[in-house]
């Protein structure tokens, strides 16, 4: 049987997705990436066969994307992960839409056409405010983890304004927060609309268009889609899967390239 | 370059130090950039050579002519006349002002906030890096910014710097304004030269200038041929070295090249495969060494093949009418061609639309990348109206700003590649 799959090397997580002759996913893994991209790769691209019952033999062609895709030695072609992700969230809901992709170190605003064409995009500069690598970095300035730091936001009846979303600034402003005994879930809940005001003026400045949809590693935490709705004003959904998102875009790219 | 340029370079009273880990670093980067790429034509061995040279053989030139009694003025826009300096007997160097490595040094006095290439000039002075800028006996600043107004004024305190005011806006007054500005540094250049400025010089250098600008016009337009015969890094290249080489033997140089490149035209002969996209930038100057956005794109196979910049079509398209019969009408003429280049320090500024326009239907790029140093807020700001307009003539345009570091080398090439993958 012939098997198509992509393998989304980003700076945290190295995702792979195998899908079939009609695009269907039937193998999926994940690793932290850690030092060497290209054999993460190899090993999560392995997993992911696994799972589908099959060989790298079956496979007719693999696409890699994300930070580390020019690591990954057997792709047959590189694609950007922006194009991988509107690939794959528009296989999930088929019109018009604008995609919030919120990984590791990047943040990507993408609309994207009734055809599923990238009509327009923009990406964070060389600054981690808004996206996962801020609310680990966060996360750890209030002695706790990801899902703990959500689940602290959501609880929270208000959220104290946080001025900076420099990593390095907005560390530090949560720490005299703390010595000045405000409640860490409205420091959560702060800390989450910081991020929501950040990413959804990329999503208003590069046009709303359709439903908003959110991708990603980051997109897995409920407080964040929560925070960008209300900045919104509009319902936020979460595209199944949303960290394989842009591994099974690049999965279907391999079916339909090949 | 060889040793036997150091007591030279002693003389002009360099940092020796910081000098050499400059040149190591140039030596260290442009192999890859440029050697390593397929297909050259040959006669880019002309260029290799004087960026071998970059701060040898030119730099001796200039200090012979200064033995000789000549004057060396250091320009850091193409708006200074050329045409005038030379005519009185002087040299015209655009000087450096591409790279990073002299950024710690500016920061010492000016804000981290600032414009790269205003760093990188004002701390080539301060660190006494760059062997050019000593050899300069003028700076000739310009009001084209307020990063660089304000610059010269600290940069005044350290070298001799003559500024030129540069108008804003184009109307009667702001034409009699300029006109007036180029008289009062004609007579600050006769006093440093020693020289007058006579109608018979000034028309020998306004052909000069003019016929380096009409051979570069020529070269950039093959550039526009599929496939494109020389690749756009080596294009920007010589665009780059017209500012400070000598115009004469340069010209000389592109002519050679531009023949060179006519017959792979002819044969179909090209650096990238025939139908590869192509895309075009607009925005601010690439100054040398400043070869980032063009290696981020051509890396990824896809040729540029036109600048809408300060080093691009704004230093060659226009050309200063030589026909007026007396020394009056002669500098009305230099002084025209500033108000039809369109630099963003213009308010309103909608030609340069048009340009953008226009060179990309000419050159049959796919895209525009509207590229803006990083705190460059006139082009900033106006990279608004440029994807406004392109988009209404449905002309793909992504926008990017980006210094001269090369932490976002990694972001650039998704960002070029998801837009490409987009067209």
């Amino acid at each position: 049987m012939d098997f198509y799959a992509g393998i989304d090397v980003g700076s945290t997580t190295t995702k792979a997705v195998v899908v079939d002759g009609g695009g269907n996913p039937v193998g999926r893994a994940l690793a932290p990436t850690g030092v060497s991209g290209a054999e993460t790769a190899a090993t999560v691209l392995d997993r992911a066969l696994e799972e589908a019952g099959a060989e790298r033999d079956d496979l007719r062609s693999v696409v890699a994307t994300g930070y580390g895709r020019n690591l990954v030695p057997f792709a047959d072609s590189r694609v950007t992960e922006i194009t991988c992700h509107a690939r794959g969230a528009f296989a999930c809901i088929g019109g018009a839409f604008t995609l919030i992709d919120i990984g590791g170190q990047d943040t990507k605003a993408i609309s994207v056409t009734g055809s599923g064409k990238v009509e327009r995009f923009l990406m964070n500069d060389r600054c981690a405010a808004g996206t996962g690598r801020f609310l680990e970095v966060m996360a750890r300035a209030l002695e706790t983890d990801l899902a703990h730091l959500a689940a602290l936001a959501i609880e929270a009846e208000r959220g104290v304004k946080i001025s900076s979303m420099c990593t390095v600034f907005a560390e530090s402003e949560v720490v005299s927060l703390l010595a000045r005994g405000t409640p860490r879930g409205e420091i959560a809940r702060g800390l989450h609309r910081g991020v929501a005001e950040r990413v959804g003026g990329m999503a208003k400045k590069v046009g709303l268009r359709g439903e908003v949809h959110l991708s990603g590693g980051v997109a897995l935490n409920p407080a964040l889609a929560t925070s960008l709705g209300e900045f919104l004003g509009r319902g936020v959904a979460v595209i199944p899967e949303p960290q394989m998102n842009g591994a099974y875009g690049a999965a279907l790219l391999a079916l339909s390239g090949s | 370059m060889s040793d036997d340029y150091r007591p030279m370079w002693a003389g002009l009273g360099l940092d020796l130090e910081k000098h050499d880990r400059l040149l190591a670093l140039l030596n260290e980067v442009y192999p890859p950039i440029y050697l390593e790429q397929a297909d050259r034509p040959e006669g880019m061995g002309y260029f290799d050579f004087v960026i071998s040279e970059i701060h040898g053989l030119r730099v001796k030139e200039l200090l012979d002519h200064k033995a000789k009694g000549a004057r060396v003025f250091g320009t850091f826009c193409l708006y200074v006349p050329d045409e005038i300096i030379t005519a009185l007997g002087g040299i015209s160097v655009g000087l450096c002002a591409g790279t990073d490595f002299s950024e710690a040094d500016a920061e010492v006095d000016l804000p981290r906030n600032l414009c790269p290439l205003i760093k990188s000039f004002y701390g080539f002075k301060k660190g006494r890096i760059c062997p050019y800028f000593e050899a300069t006996d003028l700076v000739v600043g310009e009001t084209t910014c307020d990063g660089k107004t304000k610059a010269y004024e600290h940069l005044g305190g350290m070298h001799p710097v003559y500024v030129i005011e540069v108008p804003h806006r184009k109307n009667d007054d702001t034409r009699k304004l300029w006109r007036t500005e180029l008289d009062k540094f004609i007579v600050a250049a006769q006093k440093l030269t020693g020289n007058r400025l006579t109608y018979e010089k000034l028309k020998e250098n306004v052909r000069l200038h003019n016929v380096k600008r009409r051979a570069l016009q020529r070269l950039n337009a093959l550039r526009w041929k599929d496939p494109t015969p020389i690749s756009g890094k080596d294009a920007l290249l010589v665009n780059q070295i017209a500012f400070y080489d000598d115009p004469v033997r340069f010209t000389a140089s592109v002519e050679k090249l531009l023949e060179e490149c006519e017959r792979r035209v002819e044969k179909g002969v090209g650096v990238f495969p025939k139908n590869a996209v192509r895309l075009m930038t607009s925005g601010t100057p690439f100054a040398i060494p400043n070869w980032k956005l063009h290696h981020v794109i051509e890396t990824g196979g896809w040729p540029v093949v036109a600048e809408e910049s300060c080093v691009g079509s704004r230093y060659f398209s226009v050309t200063v009418d030589e026909s007026p019969g007396d020394l009056g009408g002669l500098l009305d003429a230099v002084a025209r061609r500033f108000f039809d280049i369109h630099c963003a320090c213009f308010t309103p500024n909608a030609e340069r639309m048009d340009d953008i326009v226009d060179l990309y239907k000419k050159s049959g790029a796919r895209g525009v990348i509207n590229y803006t140093l990083s705190f460059c807020t006139p082009y900033l700001v106006e990279a608004r109206h440029v994807e406004n307009r392109l988009k209404k003539e449905g002309i793909p345009v992504l926008s990017l700003d980006s210094d001269y570091g090369m932490g976002d080398f990694g972001q650039l090439q998704t960002r070029i590649g998801a837009f490409v993958e987009s067209l």
